[in-house]
């Protein structure tokens, strides 16, 4: 273990341009997938929460059932479009960061739909008569709801990032672990494990635990300013 | 008192409202003038929230019209009538952000929100309260943010429900304050309530509700001293006939 700090440091403080590279890409494909998720789950889990249709229920539970796919089948199946021979063939993306953000994508989309359709059909529950009584519909109402939920919102898309950046099946299938250039810090840390550097992987490791805390203390930090203005 | 036509009388017709086949309102008949103020009386499950709910547009009746004298209830596109509900309805943000809210919502120009709010809350001595978080006000103080938000659209007419029923006296003797700067200021009242001496003191004309449908209606001094029906008898005596 001594060992892994040291090399953790080594690797943190001696600003290899390699390995700051692997965890650049490692937090533009995670932040990416979750800032594209937000955009479309946010409102769309929104509008879910809000809507009746033939076969609502059905899609809510797809939905959460998708929160469960195994990252190496969402790879595979991205794998499998992006391919020359795919429906997504001729984009040409297979193995570059873009596919890997599409990938994390798929992971953390549900994930955000999902949560965000519980928070929102729990306030709607709450706030249905008086927006209708105010005239406030659709799109309008959907931002109220997402505004005023901000706080339970900003834990679901922490729960999206978890996701995105803990997994290492999807991106390796679409990334391909290229050195310098789809090689995040999660195919670093299997793939420095099966080569038996196991310092190296365990320090990879500690850095990657480390942004994830930093980031959740970021997200804590904003909601604890919200505070005291909800409940 | 206001410079534009107004959405009243209000008149409805026969309103009838089931759900699941049990009929819960059956053949209501209710006027509103402009400026008076009723106290829709009775029982829990006698159908006052429903009738509130009917004339506010919130559920659709089974049979039966609610009509504006100026067949919309809207004028130069806004809604004229707004509705408290029992327990109010406080979004997640501080009391005037709610009124601020209410007010972009029912579609007032953005220019004028920020000071429309503030002056909605300076209007009943609320301004003290414009940076507290809503969800933590008390009970009292929550009923009155609703009131003066739904005041701030500047409605024709506020129904309200049951607006001191979870009250203590204080805080009913500052809602009934409000009722009186609203009744000043020309806004018709219809409000439900369980409180007979609250009806006796602010209300110009009183329904008695029974099983879905009005059983007595008129002035509340007369209703209140001499009640006809002998369910309403009952009711304003403090029996339990039903």
């Amino acid at each position: 273990m001594d060992g892994a700090f040291a090399q953790a440091f080594k690797l943190i403080l001696g600003l290899d341009a390699e390995f700051l590279g692997i965890v650049g890409l490692s937090l533009w494909v995670t932040l990416s997938a979750v800032a594209i998720s937000a955009a479309i789950g946010l409102p769309l889990g929104a509008l879910l929460a809000v809507c009746r249709f033939p076969g609502r229920g059905a899609l809510i539970v797809s939905v959460n059932a998708l929160m469960g796919l195994p990252p190496v089948v969402a790879g595979l199946l991205v794998y499998l479009a992006l391919s020359r021979a795919g429906p997504a063939g001729f984009l040409g993306i297979l193995f570059t960061p873009a596919a890997m953000i599409v990938a994390q994508t798929i992971l953390v989309l549900p994930i955000v739909i999902a949560l965000t359709r519980q928070v929102a059909e729990d306030m709607w529950a709450e706030y249905g008569d008086h927006l209708a009584s105010l005239g406030q519909t659709g799109r309008a109402a959907i931002s109220t709801l997402l505004y005023d939920g901000r706080l339970a919102l900003a834990v679901t898309l922490l729960a999206g990032f978890g996701r995105a950046a803990a997994e290492v099946g999807a991106v390796m299938i679409v990334g391909g672990n290229i050195a310098g250039y789809t090689r995040t810090m999660t195919t670093a840390i299997a793939l420095e494990t099966s080569k038996g550097d196991l310092a190296l992987a365990l320090g990879l490791g500690i850095v990657l635990l480390a942004l994830t805390l930093s980031i959740n203390m970021i997200v804590f930090g904003a909601t604890r300013l919200w505070h005291h203005q909800l409940r | 008192m206001r410079d534009r036509p107004s959405i009243l009388p209000l008149a409805a017709y026969g309103l009838r409202f089931e759900m699941a086949g049990i009929r819960l309102i059956d053949g209501v008949d209710l006027a509103v003038g402009s400026g008076e103020c009723v106290a829709l009386l009775g029982p829990n499950g006698s159908g006052k929230t429903l009738t509130l709910r009917l004339l506010h547009g919130l559920d659709v009746p089974t049979s039966g019209t609610v009509r504006w004298a100026t067949g919309s209830d809207k004028v130069a596109g806004r809604k004229r009538h707004a509705m408290v509900f029992q327990k109010p309805v406080m979004l997640r943000r501080t009391a005037i952000a709610n009124v601020r809210h209410a007010l972009d919502a029912a579609g007032f120009p953005r220019a004028e929100i920020t000071e429309r709010a503030a002056a909605a809350l300076a209007r009943f001595g609320l301004q003290d309260l414009a940076a507290r978080p809503a969800r933590v006000l008390s009970g009292g103080e929550q009923h009155r943010l609703a009131i003066a938000r739904a005041a701030a659209l500047e409605p024709d007419i506020l129904f309200m429900d049951e607006p001191t029923a979870a009250l203590d006296p204080s805080a009913t003797r500052q809602i009934e304050a409000m009722f009186a700067e609203l009744k000043r200021v020309g806004i018709a009242l219809v409000f439900s309530t369980h409180d007979i001496g609250q009806a006796r003191r602010v209300a110009d004309r009183v329904a008695i509700f029974g099983k879905g449908r009005i059983v007595e209606e008129g002035p509340a001094e007369e209703i209140l001293a001499a009640p006809q029906t002998g369910e309403a008898r009952a009711f304003i005596a403090g029996d339990l006939p039903w």
